[in-house]
């Protein structure tokens, strides 16, 4: 009798425990989204709301007091330069991109497959131009633009990002590329194919998934990056939006807070989603690159 | 085409010492000229008076580097470069294993959670800040609006207005948009622990925190390290939090080297001051990487 209870007692006691967990899970879940999400909550109700209900201290922030408009939108997508900064910042990337793949993926293959323990140290050695960020060079990179007179045009962007892109992106197809059993590669050179054509046939299929990495990689970082795009491109026209929005929806002291809001968030829903979709490869690329090296 | 040349092609495209360099050489050649060369030129540009006036090139010694040393505005930025990335780093390593944690638990809507929590990480800095920007406004600050009706404040905080309150504004801000990234790699290194590990452990009946101290965190120590040595080096090199925040202010409290040597070297135009001020950080990564890199191989991960 006495040791049934002490049975059930366990029991319940187990089951009180469990939920008191999954309760603390769920509580932690919560206010970490929360937390991290707070000023894009914030950001998607001020994008709708009027001036004369966003501007009285005693309104409460976080509802429409008066009705919703979509009056800043609309002002931000068709009376600003908002869409010229998406279009810029999607050509830039996307000419990155090509350039980043040409370069670096024969790069990577060489490391990785042709050069032996040098291929280690060069290795090692693209990881030290992390080193030498944009922070440090972008003053003289701006003589240099102004030499080659590329101030004032997308080129400019087009021609020195990469100097970010490349290390990284040859760094990770490395670790993709090591990942590939080299008989495969070996196969196809018996089957009458060069190393070339073994690279692009057995190879390139294979590591695709590094490929869709690089140009995740390549369009974040041209959505991003800042220091260099606020140092060459002055002109409205020629913009992307880390450094369009700051810039060009501020008038003087004038703040456009709905049409800035509104850009934040228009803006960082969608690359937010599509990081979602690769975070486990990028993980894995994460691993393989910084782990096992 | 001859079969001579043809056979000779095919001989170049299977030939590992032709190969290696001439796939080698384009990567390696655009990396020399445009971060070598720009490189060399900033440690020439600091050791000159040039401007963007008048660009020609005279040695001066270290004429520059006494000039910014000598003002009270580069001290403070230099301060604050290392304090601001000390603190958030520490705080970093704090949240992000916390939310790690969170994340490799199983609950349902996990996917709107990874998503939520990712937000500041994905979103350009730049914007992410201008959201900070308006929570942290002088007059509407939402934060402000809850303290009031908590019966906290009667007033308004002024988060951006006082030099120690933006400064940890500053702080806020860098260590908020780097937990993500941070957290994602401490999850690699969660995942990577061996099951057998996690049983043992179970088994011999160690509950939540004595796994945590006497399991977790010393295997997770170097992959921490690598996500301590991302977190530094991009609070260190950043611009986009300083210039959409502050602009440095007030009266430079939160001014950092990145800050200072644009406002210098490109708005003020004094090409020779701002390429010196940025060159302080090099020292900086260079012995940060190092002790970190040391520390993680220690423990024979990378």
């Amino acid at each position: 009798m006495d040791a049934l209870d002490d049975v059930t007692l366990a029991r319940r006691k187990a089951r009180t425990r469990h939920r008191m967990v999954r309760i603390g899970i769920y509580g932690a879940a919560i206010g970490a989204a929360l937390l991290a999400a707070f000023p894009f909550l914030w950001a998607t109700v001020t994008m709708f709301k009027q001036s004369s209900d966003l501007y009285v201290k005693a309104n409460n922030p976080f509802w429409f007091n008066d009705p919703p408009t979509l009056k800043h939108v609309k002002l931000l997508l068709f009376d600003t330069n908002f869409l010229t900064f998406v279009r810029n910042t999607v050509v830039v990337g996307l000419a990155v991109t090509i350039i980043t793949l040409l370069l670096s993926l024969p790069a990577a293959y060489a490391l990785a497959r042709l050069m032996g323990v040098w291929g280690e140290r060069m290795g090692i050695a693209i990881f030290f131009v992390y080193l030498i960020p944009p922070t440090l060079l972008f003053i003289p990179m701006s003589r240099v633009i102004a030499t080659l007179d590329l101030q004032g045009s997308l080129w400019s962007l087009i021609l020195v990002y990469p100097t970010i892109t490349i290390p990284i992106s040859t760094w990770l197809l490395m670790g993709f590329i090591k990942g590939i059993p080299r008989d495969l590669e070996e196969q196809a050179m018996v089957d009458g194919y060069s190393r070339v054509g073994a690279l692009t046939r057995a190879v390139l299929p294979l590591i695709f998934p590094g490929i869709v990495a690089v140009v995740v990689f390549a369009f974040t970082l041209s959505s991003h990056e800042f220091i260099y795009a606020l140092t060459f491109n002055k002109a409205s026209a020629v913009k992307t939006i880390a450094v369009g929005v700051p810039t060009e929806l501020v008038r003087g002291d004038v703040f456009f807070w709905q049409a800035l809001q509104g850009a934040a968030v228009f803006i960082a829903v969608p690359i937010a989603l599509l990081f979602n979709l690769f975070l486990d490869r990028f993980i894995t690329g994460f691993t393989m690159g910084a782990v096992k090296g | 085409m001859t079969a001579r040349t043809l056979r000779r092609r095919r001989y170049l495209l299977d030939s590992e010492r032709f190969l290696a360099p001439t796939m080698m050489a384009p990567a390696v050649l655009y990396i020399v000229a445009l971060v070598g060369f720009p490189f060399v030129l900033a440690i020439l540009l600091a050791f000159s008076d040039a401007t963007v006036g008048n660009p020609a090139f005279d040695f001066v010694g270290f004429k520059t580097f006494s000039r910014i040393l000598d003002d009270p505005v580069f001290r403070r930025a230099l301060g604050n470069t290392f304090w601001f990335a000390v603190i958030s780093n520490v705080l970093v390593v704090i949240f992000a294993t916390i939310l790690a944690k969170i994340l490799v638990a199983d609950f349902r809507g996990k996917w709107l959670v990874r998503f939520l929590v990712l937000l500041p990480w994905t979103t350009p800095v730049s914007l992410a800040t201008i959201t900070w920007l308006w929570t942290l406004d002088s007059i509407f600050s939402p934060i402000d609006w809850i303290l009031r009706n908590l019966g906290l404040i009667s007033d308004n905080v002024y988060w951006l207005g006082k030099p120690g309150l933006a400064m940890s504004s500053v702080i806020a801000v860098h260590t908020w948009r780097i937990v993500p990234l941070a957290a994602v790699i401490v999850m690699a290194g969660l995942t990577a622990i061996p099951n057998e590990v996690k049983d043992a452990a179970d088994v011999d009946g160690a509950r939540f925190w004595r796994k945590m101290f006497a399991i977790e965190i010393p295997l997770l120590a170097p992959i921490i390290a690598v996500a301590v040595l991302f977190g530094f080096i991009l609070t260190v090199t950043d611009i986009s939090v300083v210039f959409v925040l502050t602009r440095g202010g007030p009266t430079h409290s939160t001014q950092v080297l990145a800050s200072w040597a644009f406002i210098k070297g490109i708005e003020g135009g004094a090409l020779s001051q701002g390429a010196a001020i940025a060159l302080f950080l090099f020292p900086v990564l260079v012995a940060v990487t190092a002790v970190i890199l040391r520390l993680a191989r220690r423990r024979e991960v990378l």
